[in-house]
């Protein structure tokens, strides 16, 4: 997989944290923390009741309507394979804008803010669920470690299918 | 006076643009032999108008075009010179200079100044060319009195008459100053304190009213031409006087297009039938008089001139999406509203239901702000092919059909290429030439039509021509050298689809006007992209006809809900035929192709759309739900779901904006409680399943 856009923009937001810490969101899926770029994300809301999309893969639970927007569900529950997919009041939604297209990610919770130095990221592992080519890196902060993903790649990589233009 | 001039720029290549399409319009539409003089008055106007606020503009390569095209059409419309197919060209070569020249102006693009220097040389020596020919017919010259006789041909400086409205001195001054730099003035001043200025110039009465609108409103002025003989205004009264005699003879541009009209009767008749036009408003005072002239002059000419304002684009889609949201929220209240007791809250349910109303003619008054006609494409046509035709040496005798057809504008300009690619395709290689069409049995002139009109929901454009047709074995012969999979027994309609694969063209000599098997593909490209279909009708030595269905995808469309397990879909009203419940003996089955259902004596396939959508349905046996009836393309299908919901009106929301297409699934929209409701693609759902039952003349 050879996607130099997305590896322009990793490279982009690595030469920022340079200069000071970055800010990544933190959240669980499963039993593991992941981080995710905190300007990528618009909103965090509950989940509500979806609206199915027609032969959509199994991840993508369907649209919902923010504010008159139609935007997609995903859960990367279900995506990952981690954990239990569990609808209640307690679920959280994490609405992305990856370059002007609005996603929600449904993931188990949210945390908080943390703020990472460039020596704080550690180069990732092969690990074997989620493909290294959407990882930044492990975020060490304290005795937490965050699995730092680089969302805009993941979102509009082919294996999650919401931009047509790579999924056809 | 420092006025910045750049804000009105734009304004004045706008309506320049305007009155060059118009005057083409007009050119085209002018019969030689016998040339309506109230078009060419309007050509004449036109090209005036144009002459006049470019010499404001300083725009001087502008004024010289038009002024020597001006002089010309001035002298073919007061009957000097009989029009002839020579000038017509003429005419159109000089707004081909004028709209480069416009464009040089406004987007800087290079102006072939070769070109214009032709085009003047050519219309100048055409005006010289009129004077040896046809002299002036005397009955001219019995019009006007022997001053004004003077005054128009001999050349002699002018002698205006300028009546200020009540003004405050310092712009009288201003006014003078500026009028004193045209010529000699002398002014006077009239019992109620209103100046009037005389003028002897060698300008006309525009050129006076022009620069008087800098300072004073135009409607207030009152400027006459005078015999260079009478001298300055004397008495109010004795004023009335000679307006009543030399305001028949001004040479205001209408008022002498109004005697050039009438000129070739009698000259006695004129001056009667004018009269009881000029006396009506002469009982009232003498601003009115001028005034109500003005106005009755203009009224047939440019009845939309002031009929229409320029917003930018992006205003009328706020407001149209601002309207969207307003008939979501309308319909939130509805639905909230329909379990109240009626009889409890009777005032608050009435006004619901005017408010349903008022939201419903809103918004159609909102939506019809974007729609235009089909004219506006349409009217590009006649002169390419007219130029086309001749360049080829072929007759074509061109016709529209349903102009008035309205259309969105955004898929107005998009269909503007296409369709113009398919128009010159008809020509070049529709359209035979006059010999071979004479050697088939047909008139000379072959017949090109396009036409436009709604079908359903969609728009249906053709472009149609009667020639040759499409030559199946030519096709066929070079799809294979192409490579393209076919084989003998393809039925037409297939064939036909093979000129769209990119690179084909069969024309035997490629042409600088087609033939380079670059367009089909795009054309085809295009109006995909739009959601629009593509369809040939052909037949050999009957012409061809290409049918483009476009769909009137507006924001807003009228839909059914459905419901199929939880899920509530919206079908476009415009596919559904009806909806029944079936009797179970009228679904059958047919052996590994599905079922069909028999509806007045027609079997339908039956589409089930829990399949399609792999649902949990509610029912599945068809006799226990129901079935809609939809048509699409000609066919029709018979779509099983558990439930019909109601019907509405709902906004159209981009599913692939966030998201990607997703087979059978044209839009969203956003119902009454907020959830989503996808809206289903019938054409496409019919499409794939005409495929599923093997009679599919589609190869997407």
């Amino acid at each position: 997989m050879s996607q130099s856009m997305g590896y322009n923009t990793a490279s982009g937001d690595k030469s920022g944290a340079e200069v000071a810490g970055q800010e990544y969101l933190a959240f669980t899926l499963g039993k593991e923390e992941y981080g995710l770029d905190i300007l990528k994300v618009q909103e965090i809301r509950g989940y509500e009741t979806v609206t199915r999309v027609a032969n959509a893969p199994e991840f993508v639970k369907g649209v919902v309507n923010l504010r008159g927007i139609i935007v997609p569900i995903v859960d990367m529950r279900i995506k990952f394979k981690l954990g239990e997919p569990t609808y209640d009041q307690f679920t959280v939604v994490i609405i992305l804008n990856i370059s002007g297209r609005i996603v929600g990610m449904v993931v188990d919770s949210v945390s908080d803010v943390i703020t990472l130095t460039p020596d704080q990221v550690k180069p990732a592992p092969d690990m074997g669920a989620l493909n290294s080519n959407y990882l930044i890196g492990l975020g060490t902060l304290d005795e937490r470690m965050l699995i730092l993903i680089d969302i805009d790649r993941l979102m509009s990589s082919s294996d999650m299918g919401l931009i047509e233009k790579i999924a056809a | 006076m420092t006025i910045d001039m750049s804000q009105f720029f734009q304004v004045f290549f706008d309506e320049t643009e305007e009155l060059l399409a118009e005057m083409e319009k007009l050119l085209l539409a002018v019969d030689v032999s016998a040339p309506d003089n109230e078009d060419l008055n309007a050509i004449f106007r036109a090209a005036h108008s144009i002459k006049g606020g470019a010499s404001t503009f300083g725009l001087n390569d502008l004024t010289d075009v038009t002024h020597v095209l001006e002089n010309l059409l001035d002298r073919i419309r007061k009957g000097e010179m009989a029009l002839t197919g020579e000038h017509v060209d003429a005419f159109l070569v000089a707004k081909d200079i004028l709209k480069m020249q416009l464009d040089g102006h406004r987007l800087h693009t290079p102006v072939d100044q070769e070109a214009v220097a032709d085009a003047r040389m050519m219309l100048q020596s055409l005006s010289q060319d009129a004077v040896s020919i046809a002299p002036p017919p005397p009955p001219e010259v019995i019009h006007y009195s022997q001053e004004d006789a003077e005054a128009k041909f001999a050349n002699v400086k002018r002698c205006f008459r300028i009546e200020l409205p009540q003004v405050g001195e310092r712009d009288a001054k201003a006014l003078a100053a500026e009028l004193g730099l045209l010529g000699r003035l002398s002014i006077a001043v009239l019992a109620d304190k209103r100046q009037v200025f005389t003028l002897a110039t060698d300008e006309t009465a525009d050129d006076i009213i022009a620069i008087c609108s800098f300072i004073l409103d135009p409607d207030d002025l009152k400027v006459t031409e005078e015999a260079l003989s009478a001298s300055a205004a004397t008495k109010p009264s004795a004023q009335t006087e000679e307006d009543l005699g030399y305001g028949f003879f001004e040479p205001i541009e209408d008022l002498r297009a109004f005697i050039a009209q009438d000129a070739p009767s009698a000259p006695e008749a004129t001056k009667q039938t004018a009269s009881p036009v000029e006396a009506a408003p002469e009982v009232t005072a003498a601003e009115k008089k001028n005034l109500g002239r003005r106005e009755s002059d203009r009224a047939p000419a440019s009845s939309q001139e002031s009929s229409s304002i320029r917003v930018g684009i992006e205003k009328v889609d706020q407001l149209i999406n601002l309207v969207g949201e307003l008939v979501i929220t309308q319909a939130m209240i509805e639905q909230r509203t329909d379990s109240l007791d009626p009889m409890q809250h009777e005032r608050l349910l009435n006004s619901v239901s005017q408010l349903t109303r008022n939201t419903r003619d809103l918004q159609e008054a909102v939506m019809s702000i974007r729609m235009m006609p089909m004219d506006y494409v349409f009217s590009r046509f006649p002169r390419m092919v007219r130029d086309l035709a001749s360049k080829l040496g072929k007759k074509v005798e061109f016709v529209t059909h349903g102009a008035a057809t309205e259309l969105d504008k955004g898929l107005i300009e998009r269909i503007v290429d296409p369709l113009t690619h398919l128009v010159r395709n008809s020509i070049d290689h529709g359209i035979e030439t006059p010999s071979v069409r004479t050697a088939a049995g047909k008139g000379e002139t072959g017949r090109l039509s396009l036409s436009a009109g709604h079908q359903g929901g969609n728009i249906v454009i053709e472009v149609s021509d009667d020639g040759g047709g499409l030559n199946r074995e030519r096709i066929l012969a070079k799809a294979k050298q192409n490579g393209l999979p076919i084989n003998d027994n393809m039925t037409d309609a297939d064939v036909w689809q093979l000129i769209f694969a990119p690179g084909f063209s069969t024309a035997e000599t490629v042409t600088d006007v087609s033939g380079r098997g670059v367009g089909m593909d795009v054309v085809k490209r295009n109006i995909t992209a739009m959601g629009g279909v593509v369809d040939i009708r052909s037949g050999k030595g009957f012409g061809t006809t290409i049918s483009i269905s476009l769909p009137l995808t507006l924001a807003i469309l009228d839909g059914m809900s459905i419901k199929v397990g939880e899920e509530v879909y919206i079908l476009p009203l415009g596919y559904v035929i009806e909806s029944l419940q079936p009797d179970p003996i009228d679904v059958k089955e047919i052996s590994g192709q599905g079922r069909v259902v028999k509806v007045r004596g027609e079997y339908l396939p039956l589409i089930p759309l829990y399949q399609m959508f792999d649902i949990v349905p509610t029912f599945t046996n068809p006799s226990e739900g129901i079935v809609v009836i939809l048509e699409s393309d000609g066919r029709k299908a018979a779509l099983f779901v558990d439930d019909l919901v109601g019907q509405q009106q709902v906004v159209v929301k981009n599913l692939e904006s966030n998201y990607r297409k997703v087979a059978g699934i044209s839009g969203a929209t956003i119902l009454g409680d907020g959830g989503v409701s996808l809206i289903i693609d019938v054409a496409a759902l019919l499409r794939s399943s005409r495929q599923l039952s093997d009679e599919s003349i589609f190869s997407s």
